[in-house]
């Protein structure tokens, strides 16, 4: 065999792509399943943040940032893993995924609400004393005037946030989660062969290429030029 | 609530498990000053390479950026440990962190800095290069100072992303934050040694956070 | 007379637009020659294409001696002799107004640290500035900015000034100063080519203005003819239009 020929039947070996193709294809529908977990639970539980900050309640305030700074601060790792191993101790013990959807949900609560925050302070005041001179309350301001203003703001940052932190769902490898990259690597020690490497960066690449691109094409849409 | 406090922040166990601690926390400050200059000079390198006019220069560039947006750094990392010893290539993994976050992070500083140069007004590399200095020179005196000031917040921002991203070395054993705590934590039973990375994590990034806080709602507000 | 600029059978395409068709454009040394013309006519391209900004489609163009568009010529070398003041001025923000007269200074003139600086001192005094050396361009106004452009172009101690409408971006009181320095340039001899909306300053300190239209040069003469009996109809409609204003 050359050194080519080497190389493809190490990383590119069909029959062990062949066997390992639907433990790759399990893996993924378990990553999409988490991802979309994740972004619908942290943006959700961000934007509810981001409106409860705008109450503007001093002590309520103070917490929040306290904690969205904590888990902006933390690698999403460490919040992963001081879920799995250390809530045993405390009497919980959480699967590989409900700690990784926990621990990933909460980074992109804590990222997007700022970004929320961000997009809400960005209206001017004037916005807010319009409204409120036409007889609308605080609620209805908020929900008719300022978010839909906000939120054009905030979709180009919020999507390429989402993306990096749903990229994290590979993490879950680190607590037995049989997400794409778990079946890989347990695939590669099975077989002795990097291929299911191979298939499982190929499965990556599939689901996020064309987010990724989706997001060049929001970023551009909703730019702001300086 | 004692139990709690004694499990998660048992003060003997901390006390033991500091000297390992300490040791992670000084080798994710290396690898810190290892990736970080790594990759903003490499993204710097493909920033300026996508000023280029030509499309056979700028498109690659793009799908090179686009690739490891998609890419999560775990997966290469992995691919790097676990896949290139077939190939009869084996880094180590401090060597296959270096490597893996050098071309992740290429792409995002150079995303950046592309945006940056790009925010600087054509008329100043114009000015610049009617009184005779080279493009190079305009690029290096005159526009680069404005595209990294213009795009600070940005690159602190993946700044601090990759700091926190040194902590995946654990998962191929180098000795860093949050591997030493692991190794304490399974030594000792206990979770406190990662309650203790968790803090020190905090306690050094907490600064950068703040201050990017305030940076990014004065960037935001400045546009709405 | 010598002719220090000249320019033949300028032309210049962006994609499909022809903006230069065909300039001829001879000028003398100590000469300041005056374009006029109704924008998107080509005089700012014409100017760009002197020092080589733009690159001409065809034509050749002469400066100082040196064959501005031959492959041969060291083009950074070539344009420390060509100043160049912008509309929008094009400081560099985030220097000094010293720092921005002293950077081509010492990285294309490569002079020293200290005669660099006094270098761009003196330029910084000639246009009246010398207190506002330390001082950042968004720290001064629009007439000052425009003069330390000024002061950045003649240190390098060019041998002709291209003025790409100096005054267009000032407002009004504050364009006097900058006129003010232009006359003074003028007065100790340098060659200048100026494009600007200014009537007056043209009347009173230009030699010859010429007219374009449509990339082309429609006529050209001392200011009184242009302005007072022109030839032309484009060029009487055009000089209507603007003491209209």
């Amino acid at each position: 065999m050359t050194g080519w020929d080497k190389f493809l039947d190490a990383f590119f070996n069909a029959k062990v792509m062949a066997k390992y193709l639907p433990d790759i294809v399990a893996g993924t529908l378990l990553t999409i399943e988490l991802a979309i977990l994740i972004v619908f639970s942290g943006i959700l539980a961000g934007l509810l943040l981001a409106l409860v900050r705008s109450l503007s309640i001093r002590p309520l305030n103070l917490l929040i940032i306290f904690v969205v700074d904590v888990l902006r601060s933390l690698p999403p790792l460490v919040i992963i893993v001081l879920l799995y191993f250390g809530l045993p101790s405390a009497g919980w013990s959480p699967s590989g995924f409900m700690s990784t959807w926990l621990s990933l949900s909460l980074v992109l609560m804590a990222f997007s609400e700022e970004i929320f925050w961000a997009g809400i302070t960005s209206i001017h005041k004037g916005q807010w004393e319009a409204a409120r001179s036409t007889g609308l309350g605080f609620g209805p301001t908020l929900i008719n005037v300022i978010l839909p203003q906000a939120l054009r703001l905030t979709i180009a940052p919020l999507t390429n946030r989402t993306i990096a932190i749903t990229k994290g769902t590979a993490l879950g490898t680190v607590v037995a989660l049989h997400e794409i990259l778990g079946m890989a690597s347990s695939a590669v020690s099975n077989s002795y062969n990097p291929s299911p490497l191979i298939l499982g960066s190929a499965a990556y690449l599939i689901l996020f290429i064309p987010v990724v691109i989706a997001a060049r094409w929001i970023e551009t849409k909703y730019s702001w030029k300086r | 609530m004692e139990e709690i406090v004694d499990s998660f922040f048992n003060a003997d166990i901390a006390a033991s498990a500091m000297p390992i601690v300490i040791d992670g926390l000084l080798n994710t400050i290396l690898l810190s000053l290892m990736v970080v200059p790594l990759g903003f000079l490499s993204g710097l390198g493909l920033a300026v390479m996508a000023q280029s006019k030509s499309r056979a220069v700028r498109w690659p560039l793009m799908a090179w950026v686009d690739f490891f947006r998609a890419f999560p750094p775990l997966v290469l990392l992995v691919l790097l440990f676990a896949g290139l010893p077939f190939a009869g290539l084996e880094l180590g993994g401090f060597t296959c962190v270096a490597v893996a976050f050098m071309l992740n992070n290429s792409a995002y500083y150079g995303e950046i800095l592309r945006a940056g140069i790009d925010s600087v007004p054509r008329g100043q590399i114009e000015a610049a290069r009617s009184t005779g200095l080279s493009g190079a020179q305009a690029m290096i005196y005159v526009v680069l100072p404005q595209a990294i000031r213009n795009v600070m917040p940005d690159l602190l921002s993946n700044t601090l992303e990759v700091v926190k991203l040194t902590s995946l070395g654990s998962v191929v054993a180098v000795p860093e934050l949050l591997y030493q705590a692991r190794q304490a934590q399974s030594a000792s039973f206990s979770p406190t040694p990662i309650v203790m990375a968790a803090v020190i994590y905090f306690l050094i990034l907490w600064p950068l956070v703040r201050l990017l806080s305030r940076l990014e709602n004065r960037a935001l507000a400045g546009r709405g | 007379m010598t002719s220090i600029v000249k320019a033949y059978g300028v032309h210049k395409h962006f994609g499909h637009l022809h903006v230069l068709k065909g300039v001829d454009l001879e000028v003398a040394e100590r000469e300041l020659v005056f374009v006029i013309g109704p924008s998107g006519s080509g005089k700012s391209t014409l100017l760009r294409c002197l020092n080589r900004l733009e690159q001409p489609s065809s034509g050749s163009i002469e400066v100082a001696g040196i064959d501005m568009l031959s492959p041969k010529t060291d083009i950074n070398h070539a344009r420390q002799h060509i100043g160049m003041v912008f509309q929008s001025f094009n400081l560099y923000p985030h220097m000094t107004a010293l720092g921005n007269v002293m950077l081509a200074l010492r990285k294309v003139a490569g002079k020293g640290k200290v005669e660099a600086e006094q270098l761009a001192h003196a330029a910084l005094a000639r246009v009246g500035l010398a207190d506002r050396a330390h001082h950042r361009p968004a720290e001064l106004s629009g007439g000052q900015q425009q003069r330390v452009a000024i002061a950045r172009s003649i240190a390098l101690e060019p041998r002709v000034m291209l003025f790409d409408e100096p005054t267009s971006a000032l407002d009004p009181e504050l364009v006097g100063s900058v006129l003010a320095v232009m006359r003074d340039l003028r007065e100790s001899g340098m060659t200048m080519i100026v494009v600007s909306h200014e009537m007056s300053f043209a009347k009173n300190a230009a030699d010859r203005v010429i007219f374009m239209d449509d990339g082309l040069i429609v006529e050209q003469g001392p200011p009184a003819a242009i302005f007072d009996t022109p030839a032309h109809d484009r060029t009487r409609a055009f000089i209507g239009q603007i003491q209209q204003h």
